[in-house]
């Protein structure tokens, strides 16, 4: 099947140019660009006129759920809110139960998605077996089955002699490790950030060394080690520096930052709404101001959603009883162009760079790019229209969003994967045979 | 004028006139009290009930008290032996109550927010009895009506709040409270137990507990709790009591005619020496009268004509 997509502003993060032309697609792959271009048999038509044409956007931190959360969400469910919000592939984590530790797991989420995903899925296999933190997984196995990278997402690896070795044994294997860096000690029992408003609402806090004693931890083993670590959901100006700092004595470093932590502040906890409790904790105005400075200068490469779908019921109870977590993959592009492009952080390459190839080239996965040959992934983003976020529209089963009423400007037209269109003006397209 | 809100959450938000509305609405109540019959028909075909998440003797017994002073028909549930010990969410038991028709719910929990998320839920006034470290507006009610009482003014008065900050409703609710009728608040407490940015409330940290003592109008001690020690935030009991213990020696540093003030129940010889919690300064066993003429109080604004939202009877 053929699908020419014509009068869009194509974005092409690795030429870094922006560039009024039409892409055709054939068999699955980009085959083709140049102006005014149209095909002698059969096809689809997309008119991007007025939109972004831009690499299928990347959310290299997504909860699928599955297996063993399935109230929360699946890989069905999952992958639909990812093609809604813009998105044709997902990075899921591992901390489903069972934890992704073995290749037989990495198996069943590559073929249910296979099966049934409207993105692509690519699996981040655990460390330790069981994210208990004790003993390696089997990494060269979750490997060979296609995981793209290792972490022990929300159950970090206390134990630093573990970690070191966990390093040595990734950078064997050529694939990052990716870090959720939380000291469980500093952070024990906090449901919110440590400062003001956690005094006022009387909650406990979690302070900002909690995540960067390990942010600092991970830079010195990466640097004694070698391995590639990428610092997911990077949420304290102190954590921006020590990346920054890293970065430029030349450590494998790289850092995520979520939509959340760029927007939203502890003052967003009062009233207690729980879609406000996430981890790390939303953070002061100086962080958000810090994370935006390092989106700007490079210091973060990646924006990544942390999609963390729960239940009504998990989440519709007292603010210290209610999980960690929000959904974030049908908001992002919203957010994104609301809170950086418009806001002048980022450029529109810029900002688009850090959804496509920016994730691909830490994954090393061969996406990310429009470039002729490869599989046909695009995005068309409509810049201009303005929206209001409706939870109950969301495609994730997780409704559990802070951002419910808000209006944005910038929502995601269309998603193609794999040379098939996903997602239309909003609707999902069904798969399912 | 009444209280501009359904329920009672905290004092942050509740602006001076409020909170002088509730302190002279509480005076004509501490008559009723100290009435030989103790019932007047204000609240007559209406029904309180009491939800306590947490044990409490005197909380309870006060708003119970309270409401049957004032002719209401009073439930009291108590955590462990209802259906909450089996499962249900706050808030279905919250839906629950409000169906069988409750006019008033008063609420015990250990968590920060539960009385806010009750509110929301219900359609039932809700006052709040402490949520966790969150707030405990009555508990500051009663001493602001216990301070004003003794010292005719609550304007320009120096308070200092010694102890266990950082997990305390009480100090939290008393900051608002005295800060916003313009009293001057200290606090002091062991480092580990100061709650992180607590100064932007308007409240002074003072380094010692004898800073915060020096010239003091009123000495509000708070209960420490052996379980913090426990979880490791101060050495010990024995160690406090030599620091921060409210003896003697310490109080002749405050004025000469300064309140003690304790919420209770006390740890004697440990927060509070014996002879200082029964000496002539002390105001604690007013403190528990006074509680239960602001209860009597709130109870009329909300649900007993007194409010914005009621017609009266």
């Amino acid at each position: 099947m053929k699908l020419l997509i014509k009068g869009g502003t194509v974005l092409d993060p690795v030429a870094g140019e922006m560039v009024e032309k039409d892409i055709l697609v054939a068999g699955g792959k980009i085959a083709g660009e140049g102006s005014n271009l149209c095909f002698g048999d059969a096809g689809i038509v997309l008119d991007a006129s007025g939109k972004l044409v831009v690499p299928g956007l990347i959310d290299m931190h997504v909860h699928l759920r599955e297996p063993g959360y399935e109230a929360k969400e699946t890989i069905l469910t999952g992958t639909r809110a990812a093609a809604r919000g813009g998105f044709s592939s997902v990075v899921c984590m591992p901390n489903t139960s069972p934890v992704v530790d073995t290749a037989a797991l990495i198996s069943y989420i590559l073929n249910t998605a296979r099966e049934q995903g409207a993105a692509h899925v690519f699996p981040v296999g655990s460390i330790t077996r069981g994210s208990r933190g004790k003993e390696l997984a089997e990494m060269g196995d979750l490997k060979k089955a296609g995981a793209v990278a290792f972490s022990d997402d929300g159950m970090p690896v206390a134990n630093a002699g573990l970690m070191r070795r966990a390093m040595q044994y990734a950078r064997m294997l050529d694939l990052p490790i990716i870090s959720h860096c939380e000291d469980r000690e500093l952070s024990s029992g906090g449901s919110m950030h440590e400062g003001y408003m956690s005094t006022v609402l009387g909650l406990k806090g979690i302070p900002a060394s909690a995540e960067e004693v390990m942010v600092a931890r991970e830079i010195l083993l990466a640097g004694e080690t070698g391995c590639r670590v990428h610092i997911a959901h990077v949420s304290t100006a102190g954590s921006v520096r020590l990346v920054r700092e890293a970065k430029s004595r030349g450590i494998p470093v790289t850092a995520e930052v979520t939509p959340h932590h760029f927007t939203l502040t502890d003052e967003a906890v009062a009233g207690y709404n729980t879609s406000t409790k996430v981890n790390p904790p939303l953070r002061t105005a100086s962080d958000v101001a810090a994370v935006k400075e390092g989106l700007a200068d490079g210091t973060i490469d990646v924006i990544a959603t942390d999609h963390a779908p729960h239940t009504v019921e998990e989440k519709d109870v007292e603010y210290d009883r209610a999980p960690f977590g929000l959904v974030g993959l049908e908001t992002a592009v919203g957010l994104v162009w609301t809170e950086l492009v418009d806001a002048g952080v980022l450029t529109p390459l810029q900002a688009i760079a850090k959804m496509t190839l920016n994730p691909a080239r830490v994954l090393n996965i061969s996406r990310g790019t429009l470039n002729p040959g490869v599989d046909a992934d695009l995005t068309i983003i409509d810049p201009n229209l303005t929206w209001t976020v409706d939870a109950n529209l969301f495609e994730s089963r997780g409704k559990n969003t802070p951002f419910h009423g808000m209006k944005l400007k910038g929502q995601a037209y269309a998603t193609v994967a794999g040379g098939r269109v996903r997602m239309l003006g909003g609707a999902v397209k069904d798969l399912l045979r | 004028m009444g209280l501009s809100g359904k329920d009672v959450v905290g004092l942050r938000h509740v602006p001076a006139e409020e909170i002088k509305l509730v302190l002279d609405t509480a005076k004509p109540m501490k008559e009723i009290i100290q009435r030989q019959i103790k019932k007047v028909p204000i609240l007559r075909g209406r029904t309180v009930v009491t939800v306590f998440y947490e044990a409490s003797t005197r909380t309870r017994t006060s708003f119970e008290l309270a409401a049957k002073y004032l002719s209401a028909d009073t439930v009291g549930i108590a955590a462990a032996t209802s259906s909450v010990s089996k499962g249900e969410s706050l808030k279905d038991t919250a839906r629950t109550i409000d169906a069988m028709g409750a006019d008033l719910v008063v609420l015990r929990h250990p968590m920060a927010g539960a009385a806010e998320l009750l509110g929301r839920t219900i359609n039932a006034a809700v006052i709040n009895a402490g949520d966790g470290a969150h707030e405990h507006p009555t508990q500051a009610l009663l001493d602001l009506y216990t301070v004003k009482e003794k010292k005719g003014r609550l304007k320009g008065l120096k308070v200092a709040i010694i102890g266990d900050i950082l997990h305390s409703r009480v100090a939290r609710s008393n900051i608002w409270g005295f800060t916003r009728m313009g009293a001057e608040v200290r606090l002091a407490g062991p480092a580990t137990l100061m709650a992180p940015g607590i100064e932007r409330t308007g409240a002074e940290v003072c380094r010692s507990p004898e800073e915060a003592l020096e010239g003091a109008d009123v000495v509000m001690v708070l209960r420490i709790q052996l379980e913090r020690q426990q979880e490791g935030l101060f050495p010990g009991l024995r160690e406090y009591a030599r620091l921060f213990g409210i003896n003697r020696e310490r109080l002749t540093l405050a004025a000469r005619d300064a309140l003690v003030m304790h919420p209770g129940p006390m740890n004697r010889g440990i927060e509070i020496a014996p002879d200082v919690a029964d000496g002539l300064q002390s105001v604690v066993n007013e403190q528990v009268t006074n509680g239960v003429a602001v209860r009597m109080a709130l109870l009329y604004l909300l649900i007993g004509g007194g409010g914005s939202s009621e017609a009266a009877n």
